[in-house]
């Protein structure tokens, strides 16, 4: 019954989805306050909608209903409740689903926190919503309903794959669709200015808080899937690289630059054509980052497999959406009369011009590396693929160059900036990045150039921060009090971006030393012997079997020595799944500090004695890869809760004149 | 500077272009050349020994696991064949074996040929599911005629790294 229901309202949000673009267009078209509410009231039922069905395929999948052929495919009566519930976005048919919700969830936002858009503004970013979500929702009713019911109702599913089966990749799709949705409502935004034809400031200020909540929700559920690849799958690394990695990079990236560019045009009007178009980049790169994963051209880890005819349709989608909406923007954009400001090449927005430059730079070169491969084998039939290698020499060097110029940027001033003035007052970060770099390259051992060169760059990226917040408060110049209340006077949009600016100097610290100063070691352990990795030394001390919900394991009880002496010991397992017959290994991370010890026992081998597959890694500084991004997105969150990006703040200064607001950070 | 343009809105669109060219040629040009230098090439065994793989290139071998053809060592070592049922290569890794290796099924391997004639995989990618097969196998299959229909269910492989 609940599973008809759930059908029933998913067909139900895509009519809703159809009188929100109607009723929105034509209250626009009309200046009827009366349709545009009606619209705004649409997209409130069509999430409510999609809610509903959500909760009934929820409910199909907590009950064990098999009747429901994506129950049965993906979930099991043993499976941990968590486990059942994760399973609702752990395929193709429920992930899309909560795309969809994700989508109207948005388009419920605008419709419903959005009060201070200018009417009209506001009527045609409701219906371009609605237009996303007529697609997507009817791509979902049409070629990936989760609600298809089989005629006889297996006895027990066929379970969710057990790699799958985790805490981390529980809740890392929520954000990730979170992320790369929240992009639709600057898309629609983008969409609707340009029609409008006003790409202004007031403008930008309505795009830069929802583009720093996609943003931040993008970083986490990167990270978390980073985080997940690193002790879920037992090879020891958390970026490969991989195509559908890239998928969720590409619109990461885009909106990064987004958030840049968009401050220039928030204070100071200018790049009004070209924040117009990142923001359709952004969200475009997410739905061809949709259509990459779920088309099965990929070879990839994480890939869903679904039959081609899908992806042919989600093609079709991308093709619509972003191509009537970059038409439109070849159509408007040279109307689009700039008022914007005039600056120097040396001054705040010089330096965030450089900024996006490569910004887009590096998108170009990660999606060359993940389309060529594609591209080439349609044409040729050869299959290549591109690692890592490929973007050690392209992505990494201008992201080098990016990150140097980065902690200049906010030391130069708006219209025309002091560049001897800014350098002088970076001169101490300069001096600590080059010690660093120095004792890096002195000290450490194994590889001297790579970490040095990450340390420089983050110990740069760290000092240069504080440097400017340093500058700001007046640290050294005035009196304490004075320094405190400078301090506490300091606006939120300020502490975030310097959160975010130092979080990815700790990304970079980590990233650098755990590329360059991995050791591993790998060696068939009988009971009682050992092995080393780096300072630790490893003894098997015993194998036995243990039982969990769902699962038969092998665990394993190694005895860590290290430096200081014994350390508590590591039980890695390896788990079989009887549902799937398939196995995994349970990896046994212990932290020491930053760094880790990763654990991971392989399959018993048969010989004079019996051993087993022992592989150990050292991993130092590893927790600064995932602490760094995080650092990252709480900065996007403080920002977003600065005052003038609250509700009705906006609002009133779109009402005011382009003034710019004094002592703003940005 | 009489050749610049008088407006100041045209120079300063000059100036945004004129570092603008140089950083994205630089981005294009760079991803061309690496494309060049470190794009990884999948052969069949068959298709590899057409084209002659000089030894030590990293290239990905794939193909189905010879029934039969798996030992592995004490040491820690594993060899297989990997066939296109019209050619066949020995293969050789150090490490454990991702947990879907399974003789008779699809398996890509990355690494590169030795002088011997054996392939060192570096990294071995099987699949985690009995349905599904690598994209780059079931093509390489279906052009030797050895295809035997399409799967369909999720794609996960498991991957061994060395």
């Amino acid at each position: 019954m609940t599973d008809e229901l759930g059908a029933f309202a998913l067909y139900f949000a895509l009519a809703l989805s159809g009188v929100q673009v109607l009723a929105s267009a034509v209250g626009r078209l009309k200046k009827n306050a009366t349709l545009r509410g009606a619209g705004e009231g649409a997209a409130l039922a069509a999430f409510l909608a999609i809610a509903l069905a959500f909760a009934a395929l929820m409910h199909a999948f907590v009950t064990s209903d098999f009747s429901v052929l994506n129950v049965a495919a993906n979930s099991h009566t043993d499976k941990p409740l968590l486990y059942k519930v994760a399973a609702v976005w752990g395929s193709h048919e429920g992930s899309m689903l909560l795309w969809c919700l994700a989508l109207t969830g948005f388009g419920m936002a605008v419709a419903v926190f959005g009060q201070g858009l200018p009417s009209g503004l506001k009527a045609l970013t409701v219906a371009t919503q609605g237009g996303l979500g007529l697609l997507f929702i009817g791509y979902t009713a049409f070629a990936s309903n989760p609600f298809v019911r089989l005629a006889a109702a297996p006895v027990e599913g066929a379970s969710l794959n057990p790699i799958l089966q985790d805490p981390f990749l529980a809740i890392h799709p929520p954000f990730l669709y979170a992320g790369y949705v929240g992009f639709s409502v600057v898309f629609s935004l983008a969409v609707a200015a340009l029609i409008e034809g006003r790409v202004d400031a007031a403008w930008a200020r309505w795009v830069r808080p929802w583009t720093l909540a996609a943003w931040s929700c993008l970083t986490v559920g990167i990270t978390l899937g980073s985080f997940w690849a690193y002790y879920e799958l037992g090879w020891g690394g958390w970026w490969f690289w991989d195509p559908v990695e890239n998928a969720s990079f590409m619109p990461w990236l885009v909106g990064a630059a987004l958030l840049h560019s968009s401050i220039v045009t928030e204070k100071r009007g200018a790049l009004a054509g070209w924040t117009a178009f990142l923001a359709l980049a952004a969200f475009t790169f997410s739905m061809l980052g949709a259509f990459l994963v779920r088309s099965g051209v990929l070879t990839s880890v994480h890939a869903f497999a679904v039959d081609p005819k899908r992806g042919v349709i989600l093609l079709a989608i991308l093709a619509v959406a972003a191509g009537s909406a970059f038409a439109l923007f070849a159509w408007r954009a040279p109307g689009l009369r700039g008022q914007g400001g005039l600056f120097a090449p040396v001054s705040r927005e010089g330096a965030l011009v450089l900024n996006n430059l490569f910004f887009a730079a590096a998108t170009l070169t990660v999606a060359l590396g993940t389309l060529y491969p594609l591209i080439r084998q349609a044409l040729t039939g050869e299959a290549i693929s591109v690692g890592a290698p490929y973007y050690a020499l392209t992505f990494a060097p201008i992201m080098a160059a990016c990150l140097i110029i980065l902690p200049a940027g906010p030391l130069l001033a708006w219209k025309r900036a002091d560049a001897l003035g800014a350098a002088q007052r970076l001169s101490a970060a300069a001096v600590l990045a080059l010690a660093a770099a120095l004792l890096g390259f002195f000290v450490l051992q194994p590889d001297k150039l790579g970490p040095a060169v990450g340390l420089a760059i983050g110990t740069w990226l760290i000092a240069g921060s504080l440097t400017e917040l340093i500058v700001r408060i007046r640290l050294g110049q005035v009196p304490g009090a004075e320094v405190l209340r400078r301090l506490g006077g300091l606006p939120r949009g300020q502490w975030g971006m310097t959160l975010a600016h130092a979080g990815l100097g700790v990304f970079v610290l980590g990233a650098a030393f755990e590329t360059s100063g991995r050791i591993d070691a790998a060696e068939v352990l009988s009971i009682g012997q050992s092995l080393s990795v780096g300072q630790y030394r490893l003894t098997l001390k015993s194998v036995s079997p243990v039982d969990g919900p769902n699962y038969a394991a092998e665990r394993a009880v190694l005895a860590v020595t290290g430096p200081g002496g014994a350390a508590p010991d590591v039980t890695p397992e390896r788990r079989f799944y009887p549902a799937n017959r398939q196995t995994t290994s349970q990896v046994a991370i212990q932290r020491r500090g930053a760094s880790d010890l990763y654990v991971v026992v392989g399959e018993r081998r048969e010989g004079r004695r019996p051993g087993w597959l022992v592989r150990a890694y050292w991993n130092p500084w590893a927790r600064l890869i995932f602490g760094g991004p995080i650092l990252m997105a709480l900065g996007g969150l403080v920002s977003l809760s600065d005052r003038r990006l609250r509700l009705g703040v906006g609002a009133r200064a779109a009402r005011r004149t382009q003034s710019p607001l004094a002592g703003a950070a940005h | 500077m009489a050749f610049l343009p008088k407006s100041r809105k045209a120079r300063r669109r000059l100036m945004v272009a004129a570092v603008a060219a140089p950083i994205l040629a630089l981005a294009v040009g760079l991803s061309l050349y690496a494309m060049g230098d470190a794009a990884v090439f999948f052969y069949s065994p068959k298709m590899a020994a057409d084209r002659h793989v000089p030894p030590g290139r990293t290239v990905r071998l794939g193909g189905l696991v010879e029934p039969g053809s798996l030992i592995k060592t004490p040491d820690g070592a594993v060899y297989f064949a990997v066939t296109d049922k019209m050619a066949t290569d020995k293969v050789v890794f150090k490490g454990d074996l991702p947990d879907l290796f399974r003789e008779g099924q699809g398996v890509v391997a990355e690494g590169a040929f030795g002088r011997d004639g054996v392939f060192h995989a570096r990294e071995v990618l099987a699949k985690h599911d009995e349905r599904y097969m690598p994209k780059e196998v079931a093509d390489a299959l279906k052009r030797s005629g050895q295809w035997r229909g399409d799967g369909a269910g999720p794609v996960n492989y498991s991957k061994a790294l060395r």
